[in-house]
């Protein structure tokens, strides 16, 4: 992949850092520029300066050496965008959920957390993303929606890869579980990032992630980057894998919608394929996931409670935030079109 | 006898998961074929894809609560 175009001082300074000289002296990304930051979790170029960052830890970019991943000074920077990050992330939980539900675990918290992932995941209810392209989203508006997840699903279940060593007895064989269906269940054409892949094809759309980049939001790339940061901090185990389980756990019902969606629109077989697949997979996934790993993980490792549910409440926060804006988009276009329906019809009269 | 293991695991509230099953047969005979390792299989009844679980019983819970 080549290196992502900037798009202001703070992915500026990671690629100029990365395009420099390997062996020679290079700047030092500087951390400016964060006092500039109002909302890191919705700032394009703060998130895409993470991104970039994390990316060198999972297939790099051409031209850039491999060792770069480990850069003492590429840490350094990374770290300092991570603290941003995850103080905004904890913030707008802050915001979204009231505190009793980080509390008072009880006797049993690998119950507790299993029960509170459950009531939690319930509440949240469909998204009205998925509610949006089932019954009114245009072809274009589809496309525009698998353009914005790409940079996610062509990468789908690798942050959560990291976490497998990390964790251990049940909770890792179940992530080991997941995972194998995940990456095909031993079928390379089952892969379900090659299956996003396919659906993409079929629409005569790019298929590599970079294509994506500069059209993704901030606030999308701040859905992935969550993962990324949950996944390479070993610190944060317990809240990747509860970002997992509530990941997994708002899936099947709103992939369901979206397959109606591709249906209604008569959108090709791969597309439909991807979606159909993720009804019955996510819902297998969603008891993997809620019982098995973080329900074990939490037996294991009970001061991992509120890890597990702050992972939880920070995949619904940020993805919310990244359906938000892709619907703010979506319903502003459409007014927009109407109110020069509107003037065009008046002056026609 | 086969060798190989098959567990079923409750998940009250929710689906059964059975890890190592080939085919659900339900009332009628028809033969569902598992084409994955661990499968859901559906108990409240309101999935559109029985035997397998679909998450439907998440919209049960919620329409029973918003009553």
């Amino acid at each position: 992949m080549h290196l992502p175009d900037p798009c202001g001082p703070l992915s500026e300074g990671v690629v100029r850092a990365l395009r420099a000289a390997p062996d020679g002296p290079h700047p030092v990304p500087q951390a400016r520029a964060m006092g500039d930051v109002i909302d890191p979790l919705t700032d394009r170029d703060f998130q895409l300066a993470l991104w970039i960052l994390y990316e060198l830890h999972y297939r790099g970019f051409d031209g850039v050496p491999d060792d770069a991943e480990w850069d003492p000074l590429l840490i350094v920077s990374r770290a300092g965008l991570e603290r941003t990050m995850e103080h905004a992330v904890r913030a707008l939980v802050g915001e979204r959920f009231e505190s009793d539900s980080l509390g008072h675990l009880g006797d049993d918290p690998a119950q507790r957390v299993v029960t509170a992932l459950i009531r939690m995941t319930v509440a949240e209810g469909p998204s009205q993303v998925s509610t949006f392209l089932q019954r009114r989203a245009g072809r274009k508006e589809f496309c525009e929606y698998l353009a914005e997840r790409a940079v996610y699903h062509l990468r789908e279940s690798d942050p959560q890869s990291f976490v497998l060593p990390r964790i251990g007895g049940p909770a890792k064989v179940a992530l080991a579980e997941l995972q194998y269906d995940e990456y095909g269940g031993g079928r390379p054409d089952r892969l379900h990032q090659a299956l996003f892949a396919d659906a993409l094809e079929s629409l005569e759309m790019p298929t590599d992630l970079a294509s994506y980049l500069p059209g993704a939001s901030g606030a999308t790339l701040a859905s992935v980057n969550v993962m990324s940061l949950f996944a390479l901090n070993r610190r944060l185990r317990g809240a990747a894998m509860g970002h997992l389980a509530a990941f997994e756990a708002t899936s099947s019902l709103p992939c369901d919608r979206i397959l109606q969606g591709a249906r209604r629109l008569g959108l090709p077989e791969a597309v439909q394929d991807y979606y159909d697949e993720h009804v019955e997979a996510d819902a297998v996934h969603e008891q993997l996931a809620i019982r098995n790993i973080c329900g074990s993980l939490v037996s294991e490792e009970p001061e991992l409670a509120d890890d597990v549910l702050f992972g939880a409440m920070a995949c619904l926060a940020v993805d919310g935030l990244a359906g938000d804006t892709l619907l703010r988009r979506w319903s502003q276009r459409r007014s927009g079109t109407a109110a020069e329906d509107h003037r065009a019809a008046r002056a026609a009269g | 006898m086969s060798a190989r293991r098959v567990t079923v695991q409750d998940c009250p509230g929710g689906p059964l998961l059975i890890r190592g099953a080939d085919e659900v047969v339900a009332a009628d005979g028809t033969v569902a074929e598992a084409t994955r390792p661990v499968v859901a299989v559906c108990r409240c009844g309101r999935s559109a894809r029985l035997p397998w679980c679909d998450a439907s019983h998440r919209a049960k819970r919620r329409s029973n609560r918003d009553d």
